[in-house]
């Protein structure tokens, strides 16, 4: 009996500390074709902890909608042509190279050869052609699909070879390549047959086993444990290496933990439970860099984001008898006078100084200086001035009465409602500054606070709303994923949705100029035909733009090749190169499973 | 003797405190939505009665943007005013003067419990904000127990299905979730209420809401009253119910009424704080002892800025000088009773 107890705790014992390590990077053969990283050359082992807002919602690339899902699943995945995070130009992924042809519709892609996916099983032609299978599937409904359909037809993935896949765009696309930025190339060996099956939606949830779900991404799942963390181990087959010829990535493990909302991630990275933060707001930024000379955090302000926050009028098509209200009130709304009026009225500077901790920049345009690229030097940059705001008013034939109040030109006092969501403070903040400033134009502005689905709603769907602040942008620097925004008929063209046919001559304009752009291959001709854009629009107000916050991110000082960015992931998106210098790791280990 | 000194010791204090509150425009040196755009979280400022040139009388320094945070401009000194001119205001929403008791002259600004966010006098907010809270308080307080003798009074004194029917009624107000069926309200209504309406708005469901419990002590003290000797010889003389009522019954309740005033008082203005820090109460800009709070859930603004738990403080001394009231009268109604 006691050799047998003694077995078993030998055994136990085994068990537990080949549980508890990290797989080995595996060796690396000449037939692979790994892709040479040039960062620092890093220590590998340690583990990495950040923080989430929340849970992830599933594990499956194709369905997953959520920020934090995406977050968690883009270190899992890799996709054929990358968008650098820090030249914002593309790069090859897995795709070693590609050659496109003359009329930009059709890609031919060259594979890596030799590579293979995190369970050890080689990654081929067959795995892309499947992959698109998914993505352009109606019935599996992915997000994605719509990136990938062009004037109602969707793109044809032809295999040619073991190694060489042709994609065919039914039209010539500006920027094509940007396209397969974020696209997961998936295991054909594991998920085909739950797709012909017909429950491919519901694969790779959390719940799914670790040894079930496999990808080309540096990290791939260990464990889940519900309400607390989710870690990810390092997938020994990785397809990159560093200088040096050792195969990424440098991490042993990378553990997501469910703290909650930024506040909470800020006080798990002062007690030193989490490792980074992704995105700080201005406070919080100032907060950690009055403790950073004792702590030592390596804390970066990347400059402005490329979101853009606005004030938007509703100048939808609204049934007259159901919304009287708000029908007349568009008959100020629809003035051109006015909305400049209340953008000249607005004091961009102290959004940006209250609002923002002076860590953001003020915005006449969707386009700042956020996008080198793509900005438009030459629009108008007025500073805030009330007396052309009331010559402007006075011109449209608004008048002033005794008390002050703005009357329109059938006497009666304007005043609107300004929804926004709640659980956005800075928006709120933004709103009640908005408030004061329309007040010295004798404007009575009412905010009100929604919650985000409801404001959505009424956004999008009821039309049942005055104005709203809002934003958008902060994906892609190219103009093409804002063809939604400023096309007539696009999905988010907020002020005036379910066009049918172009409302003013100025939008016919813009929708010619964005559908030329979009089939135009040279950049310097783009760049003229969306400068165009960027100037009809600032002429015509159909946003109030704002302000948008610089992107603001921490991490502990032993965290080595840490580049962050404005693109979207900001911290992560070079989680194969991130290491922790030795220092760390013997805290690391010592720390909480 | 000493007990009822102290009862009106406390009736005193908070009569004064309800008074300065009313007469907030007066008190307050600036209005509560003035935003002063340089002042974003200033701390409070320091009352100087010395400077390197001698004593003076009380003054302020100007604050500058200094490197973290704000600094003082010795250079000039502002003295305080007494009852200074400054911005327009109402007493009473009838009298219009721009009196205020104290202030001093621009470009500095007196910040007793300093600035929030948007650079807004905190001590003037506390005094308009206590206005909305203390009287959505007060009011509904008045509704609750007007409905709550109503109704305790008829189904005590009716008895029989009448009583079992209002207490069942009363039963279902006690076990409602009255905050998710208030968050779950706020969507039905329009989108935007005015300020009066929702000021209306909260005392009426906050009034109503809770008249079951003092409904039942009412409907407990009618039962009891309603068989005593002298109520079954008025009615033996031919008296009518109102009369009965009216004269006899009636009266006996005063006594619980007045203590449950003062506990309904603190928790009722608590009630009104609560919604509007979730944001269903009054709007920007009108200040209320809530959403002046609300500021407060952003972890970095609690950590730093501590001069904003001023609702915080109004609210506790509030509800304890209330709290303290009803005690102290609970014992002097109990050492008087009959019973």
């Amino acid at each position: 009996m006691r050799s047998i107890a003694r077995l078993t705790v030998v055994v136990c014992l085994l068990a537990v500390s080949g549980w508890a390590a990290a797989p080995a990077p595996a060796a690396i053969s000449s037939s692979e074709d790994l892709q040479r990283q040039d960062g620092d050359v890093g220590q590998f082992g340690g583990r990495l902890v950040i923080g989430q807002r929340a849970e992830p919602k599933t594990l499956n690339p194709v369905t997953a909608t959520d920020a934090v899902s995406r977050e968690v699943i883009g270190r899992c995945h890799a996709d054929l042509i990358s968008i650098n995070r820090i030249t914002q130009k593309t790069e090859p992924a897995l795709a070693e190279s590609w050659k496109t042809s003359p009329d930009g519709r059709t890609f031919t892609l060259k594979l890596r050869r030799g590579i293979r996916f995190s369970d050890g099983q080689p990654f081929d032609a067959d795995d892309v052609v499947f992959s698109f299978a998914l993505y352009l599937d109606e019935a599996i409904g992915s997000p994605q699909r719509d990136l990938l359909v062009i004037d109602g037809k969707p793109l044809v993935v032809t295999k040619l070879d073991q190694y060489t896949v042709r994609f065919t765009l039914p039209r010539p696309y500006a920027a094509a390549e940007r396209l397969f930025d974020g696209l997961a190339m998936l295991p054909k060996h594991l998920l085909e047959k739950p797709y012909r099956e017909g429950h491919f939606a519901q694969t790779w949830s959390l719940n799914s086993a670790p040894a079930d779900i496999a990808g080309m991404g540096p990290f791939r799942e260990k464990q889940y444990v519900a309400g607390q963390h989710i870690v990810l181990e390092r997938n020994p087959y990785y397809w990159k290496a560093d200088r040096n010829n050792q195969r990424l990535p440098y991490l042993d493990e990378l553990v997501f933990l469910f703290v909650g909302g930024e506040d909470q991630q800020v006080m798990r990275f002062e007690a030193g439970e989490t490792d980074m933060v992704s995105r700080l707001s201005s406070e919080n930024y100032a907060l950690l860099t009055k403790e950073k000379s004792r702590s030592g955090w390596q804390l970066a302000d990347l400059g402005p984001s490329l979101e853009y926050n606005f004030l938007v009028f509703n100048l939808n098509d609204v049934d007259a008898g159901k919304m009287g209200e708000i029908a007349r009130k568009q008959a100020w709304f629809r003035d051109l006078k006015f909305r400049q009026a209340v953008s000249a009225a607005i004091d961009r500077n102290s959004i940006v100084r209250l609002v923002y901790g002076a860590r953001g920049t003020a915005l006449w345009g969707n386009v700042g200086p956020g996008n080198r690229l793509w900005m438009n030097q030459g629009i108008p940059h007025p500073q805030r001035s009330v007396e052309t705001a009331r010559a402007l008013l006075k011109s449209a034939g608004f008048s002033w009465n005794g008390s002050g109040q703005l009357l329109d030109s059938s006497g009666k006092p304007v005043e609107f409602t300004i929804v926004t969501s709640s659980s956005n403070t800075q928006r709120m903040k933004i709103a009640t500054l908005i408030q004061d400033d329309l007040s010295h134009l004798g404007i009575q502005v009412h905010v009100v606070p929604l919650d985000f689905r409801a404001m959505l709603d009424r956004v999008f769907q009821s039309f049942d709303y005055e104005a709203a602040i809002m934003g958008l942008g902060g994906g892609d620097p190219d103009p093409n994923p804002e063809m939604n925004v400023w096309l007539s008929n696009g999905a988010t063209h907020i002020w005036h949705l379910n066009e049918t046919q172009p409302a003013t001559p100025w939008e016919r304009e813009i929708d010619t100029l964005m559908q030329q752009q979009m089939i135009t291959l040279n950049y310097a001709r783009r760049k003229q035909l969306y400068d165009r854009v960027q100037q009809i629009i600032a002429e015509n107000v159909p946003f109030i733009f704002l302000a948008t916050p610089d992107v603001l991110v921490s991490a502990k000082s032993q965290i080595g090749n840490f580049h962050p960015a404005v693109l979207d992931h900001y911290t992560l998106w070079n989680a194969d190169q991130l290491y922790l210098r030795a220092s760390a790791r013997g805290v690391e280990r010592a720390g909480i499973r | 003797m000493q007990r009822k000194a102290w009862i009106v010791l406390l009736a005193i204090v908070l009569a004064a405190l309800h008074l300065a509150i009313l007469a907030a425009g007066f008190l307050a040196p600036y209005g509560a939505a003035t935003q002063n755009r340089d002042l974003s979280y200033a701390p409070p400022n320091h009352v100087h009665l010395r400077d390197s040139s001698g004593w003076h009388l009380p003054f302020v320094y100007r604050c500058l943007p200094g490197v973290d945070g704000y600094r003082e401009d010795t250079s000039t000194r502002y003295p305080i005013h007494f009852f200074a001119r400054g911005e327009a205001h109402t007493i009473l929403w009838i009298f219009r003067s721009n009196l205020h008791l104290f202030g001093v002259d621009d470009p500095a600004r007196i910040l007793i419990f300093g600035a929030d966010s948007f650079g807004r006098d905190e001590l003037s907010r506390l005094l308009y904000g206590g206005q909305i809270s203390l009287a959505v308080g007060l009011l509904a307080t008045f509704i609750t127990l007007a409905a709550a003798t109503i109704a305790g009074t008829i189904a005590g004194y009716f008895g029989k299905w009448v009583d079992e029917s209002l207490m069942a009624v009363g039963e279902l107000f006690l076990c409602l979730p009255w905050f998710y069926f208030l968050v779950g309200a706020r969507a039905f209504l329009p989108l935007h209420v005015s300020a009066a309406g929702t000021f209306l708005l909260l005392i009426i469901v906050i009034g109503i809401i809770g008249w079951a419990r003092p409904a039942r002590l009412i409907r407990g003290i009618v039962l009891s009253a309603r068989n005593r000797n002298y109520v079954l010889a008025a009615r033996g003389f031919g008296a009518s119910n109102f009369y009965v009522l009216r004269r006899h019954i009636l009266p006996e309740t005063f006594a619980i009424l007045l203590t449950q005033a003062a506990l309904l008082i603190p928790q009722y203005v608590a009630a009104e704080a609560t919604l509007s820090f979730f944001g269903l109460g009054v709007s920007e800009p009108v200040p209320s002892w809530g959403n002046m709070l609300s500021a407060l859930q952003q972890y970095n603004v609690l950590v730093s800025y501590s001069w904003l738990l001023a609702p915080a403080a109004a609210l506790v001394i509030t509800s304890v000088m209330y709290w303290l009231l009803a005690d102290l009268l609970h014992h002097w109604i109990q050492s008087h009773s009959i019973n």
